[in-house]
């Protein structure tokens, strides 16, 4: 299946009739699987373990245009430190900024272990020409960016140019040197469950690292059965090529119930090798807090007012 | 591994008496046969005991049935109506004692009480509710009358739900019925009693009478019942369907099954494994319309099951009260032994049995999920009825082998088609023999929609309009 699989993306008539020709998904199935899985009751111990690995599959994020460094300092030091009052809480996985901001991170994330992400491509849109998406690219892995998170260009997939996304994401995945490369497939403009499964191999195909739902910016964003089709499609590439690739829901993902709920989702669909930061992110800006309050009732049997998180 | 901490039901929410009579004439009354037991599958333990009721408790129950039919009957449409509303208003109110005690008694997962069984039959009597002051325009003229007085005897398998499908269209047609319950789970059907009084129901109008098969066969041979309902077995219908015979009394019985779950090569195949999933061991198996023959196409024969065998690993068996709960306990000791027997037949021919790792609780009734491949026709599993977690897996090549395959058999209630192509949808739906074909889901049930069988799953139809017919004179 290997050497078939690299003769796929000959042409871009051979990767669509691949493409087209994966199991479709039926969506009203789909959307009963996820439905089910979200009834799943995670209390007490359980609940304590997916929490803790919840705050560690956190890729803490700012992507405004009114970033500035003083926030992403802020930030990074949240990431290390997610309460300052109890130092048994975890560290998050990564830092999510803009490249003009990687250095800044960098700097203030130096010897904690935590990544640092940042958006290249043209986010969110991807409507630029290839040379700027890898300039951009480099430049956020020369300020030393660990894990670039791309997007693709949705116009080409949406017209059927497989070729184009897929020669694309080799280009930027060569840019990245050693930085780990996450695709965003932005779900929530690809309106169909099959084309997510189809955007989802090619994304694979063309080697990146990680399959990620949407950039944020678009709604729906990171949904329960959008999550599931590329956890099914993670699962089946690791069967046939075996090659792991990560997955990591982003956008609209604010409370510990949608986090958890999500951990039930990658449990049961591609498996416990996937219960890893490693394999596993959550896109998210305001769940931590939600993750750090909940963390605190189940200590303390008690709600902490939001004040006594802090806001960064 | 993300180990999920029991997550039980409290079974507070439900206060089951030591002791339950009959329900007659509105009021609970002691049975004049010998009491029996009613068990937790799950653990053996005695939930309550409670009465049978003898051939003259029986006539009891028939004549204030007779009794009350003349009201009920001659009340309008819409006042029935405002009865049956309540009924299921307080069904929802209770929803959570009800799920909880079914489970307890059946051995069925609480997710399935809970989130099916409980939602379906409030629907039911909301729906049924609003035929009852418009079945002039049912399409059985202008003013159809009731029946009378209507038998009904209900199996095991969703207690409360077939309660509802018998109960529900004929108060709304005007009848009043005097209901037997099967003997291993009588207790929601008590609890409904105490729901009938707590709506103002007038008395007589629903009477519930316990016990085993011989309360049963004196309620069916009553000479002042006009209608009997039954749904259960194809062998104890056969007995009924002999019993009745030239009395009169109309008859519908819903009975076995051994239904075709079919899948093509270009299905949606994560979503087919979760409907094969769903169609054989939704409620352990104990589906008379379960989809126990999977029939797949040879091309995707082998991946199709790999997946499905990775996906019944993940099925979580135990108590049924925990909400993460997939497959509960098998219902009594006797059915335990009726799955063992046919699954060792099953080996015995020559097909190969695979279930998933998985550990059995030490006490009470339970059967891993299991996977019979190398099916033939001929296998005693490819053609009885298991009535268990058990399926038999046969192949096909063409779509003409798919529906000559799945329509050989004695039995016709339901069949399941998985393909992408519409058009295949609907000419296999012509094709198959069965009462409900099911297009890329399976085990779906609304009370707006017909359900019953071809062949030796019986006749007559439940729900829907078509499930009006059964209890009016036309």
């Amino acid at each position: 299946m290997t050497t078939s699989l690299a003769d796929v993306a000959s042409s871009n008539v051979t990767l669509r009739s691949f493409l087209q020709g994966l199991p479709g998904v039926d969506r009203v199935g789909a959307d009963q699987r996820a439905a089910m899985l979200g009834t799943r009751s995670i209390k007490t111990t359980a609940k304590a373990e997916a929490i803790d690995l919840a705050i560690r599959m956190v890729d803490l994020t700012t992507l405004e245009g009114a970033d500035t460094p003083g926030k992403v300092r802020a930030m990074c030091a949240k990431a290390v430190h997610p309460d300052p009052g109890d130092p048994s809480v975890p560290k998050v996985a990564a830092v999510c900024v803009y490249p003009d901001l990687v250095a800044q991170a960098v700097d203030a994330l130096k010897g904690s272990g935590v990544k640092v992400a940042s958006v290249a491509t043209s986010f969110p849109s991807g409507r630029s020409s290839l040379d700027i998406k890898t300039t951009e690219t480099a430049l956020a892995v020369a300020a030393g960016a660990d894990e670039i998170d791309m997007v693709i260009d949705r116009g080409a997939f949406l017209a059927g140019d497989y070729m184009k996304v897929f020669e694309e994401i080799v280009a930027i995945k060569a840019a990245c040197g050693d930085a780990h490369l996450k695709v965003i497939l932005e779900t929530g403009e690809l309106s169909t469950y099959d084309n997510v499964r189809r955007a989802s191999w090619l994304a694979m195909l063309a080697g990146g690292d990680f399959i990620k739902t949407s950039t944020g910016k678009v709604q729906p964003a990171a949904t329960l059965p959008v999550t599931l089709i590329m956890l099914e499609a993670v699962r089946d590439f690791l069967a046939t090529t075996g090659r792991k690739v990560g997955v990591k829901p982003a956008g609209g993902i604010r409370t510990t119930k949608d986090a958890v709920k999500m951990l039930v989702l990658v449990n049961e669909t591609a498996g416990e090798g996937w219960l890893s930061p490693d394999w596993f992110r959550l896109g998210a800006s305001s769940l931590l807090n939600d993750l750090l309050m909940q963390r605190q009732k189940m200590a303390t049997g008690r709600y902490a007012g939001p004040d006594y998180f802090t806001l960064d | 591994m993300f180990e999920y901490a029991p997550a039980p039901e409290s079974r507070d929410v439900v206060d089951i008496q030591p002791s339950y009579g009959l329900f007659i004439d509105g009021e609970f009354a002691d049975g004049t046969g010998k009491s029996f037991k009613t068990i937790n599958p799950a653990s053996e333990e005695v939930l309550a005991e409670v009465a049978t009721a003898s051939e003259e408790d029986v006539d009891r129950a028939v004549q204030a049935a007779r009794k009350a039919f003349g009201t009920w009957s001659a009340m309008p449409g819409s006042e029935r109506a405002k009865y049956l509303f309540r009924i299921a208003r307080i069904i929802q109110e209770r929803s959570r004692e009800l799920a909880v005690l079914e489970s307890l008694d059946n051995g069925k997962p609480i997710r399935e009480s809970r989130d099916v069984d409980l939602p379906l039959v409030a629907a039911h009597f909301f729906y049924y509710a609003g035929w009852a002051d418009k079945l002039g325009y049912a399409g059985y003229g202008a003013d159809p009358r009731p029946l009378g007085v209507a038998g009904q005897v209900i199996p095991w398998n969703f207690p409360l739900l077939m309660l509802a499908w018998k109960i529900a269209p004929a108060l709304a047609c005007g009848n009043t019925v005097v209901l037997k319950p099967a003997e291993t789970t009588p207790l929601t059907a008590l609890l409904f009693a105490e729901i009938c009084r707590q709506a103002d129901l007038p008395p007589g109008v629903v009477n519930i009478v316990t016990g085993a098969g011989e309360t049963g066969a004196a309620l069916v041979n009553h000479p002042d019942v006009n209608k009997v309902a039954f749904t259960g077995s194809t062998e104890v219908g056969r007995q009924i369907a002999r019993s009745v015979a030239g009395s009169g009394k109309k008859v519908t019985l819903e009975l076995g099954g051994k239904a075709a779950n079919i899948v093509f090569e270009d299905a949606a195949l994560d979503q087919a494994v979760e409907g094969i999933v769903n169609g054989i061991f939704f409620n352990q198996g104990h589906v008379c319309c379960a989809g126990s023959r999977l029939l797949v196409q040879e091309s995707i024969a082998t991946e199709l099951l790999d997946s499905l065998k990775r996906r019944l690993g993940t099925l979580r068996l135990g108590d049924p009260l925990d909400k993460n709960t997939d497959i509960g306990a098998i219902n009594s000791a006797a059915q335990l032994a009726k799955i063992r027997e046919l699954s060792d037949a099953g080996e015995l021919e020559g097909a190969d049995r695979w279930s998933p790792a998985c550990s059995l609780p030490d006490k009470g009734f339970w059967f891993p999920p299991t996977i019979f491949t190398g099916v033939a026709q001929s296998h005693r599993i490819a053609r009885e009825e298991v009535f268990g977690p058990v399926l038999s897996v046969l192949t096909f090549r063409t779509p003409d082998e798919a529906v000559e395959k799945a329509n050989n058999t004695p039995f016709g209630l339901s069949a399941g088609v998985w393909t992408e192509k519409g058009s295949r949808i609907l000419w296999m739906a012509s094709k198959l023999r069965a009462g409900v074909v099911w297009s890329n889901t399976f085990n779906r049930f609304d009370p707006t929609s017909p359900f019953g069988g071809y062949k030796e799953s019986g006749y007559g139809r439940e729900g829907g309009r078509h499930g009006l017919e059964a209890y009016l004179d036309v």
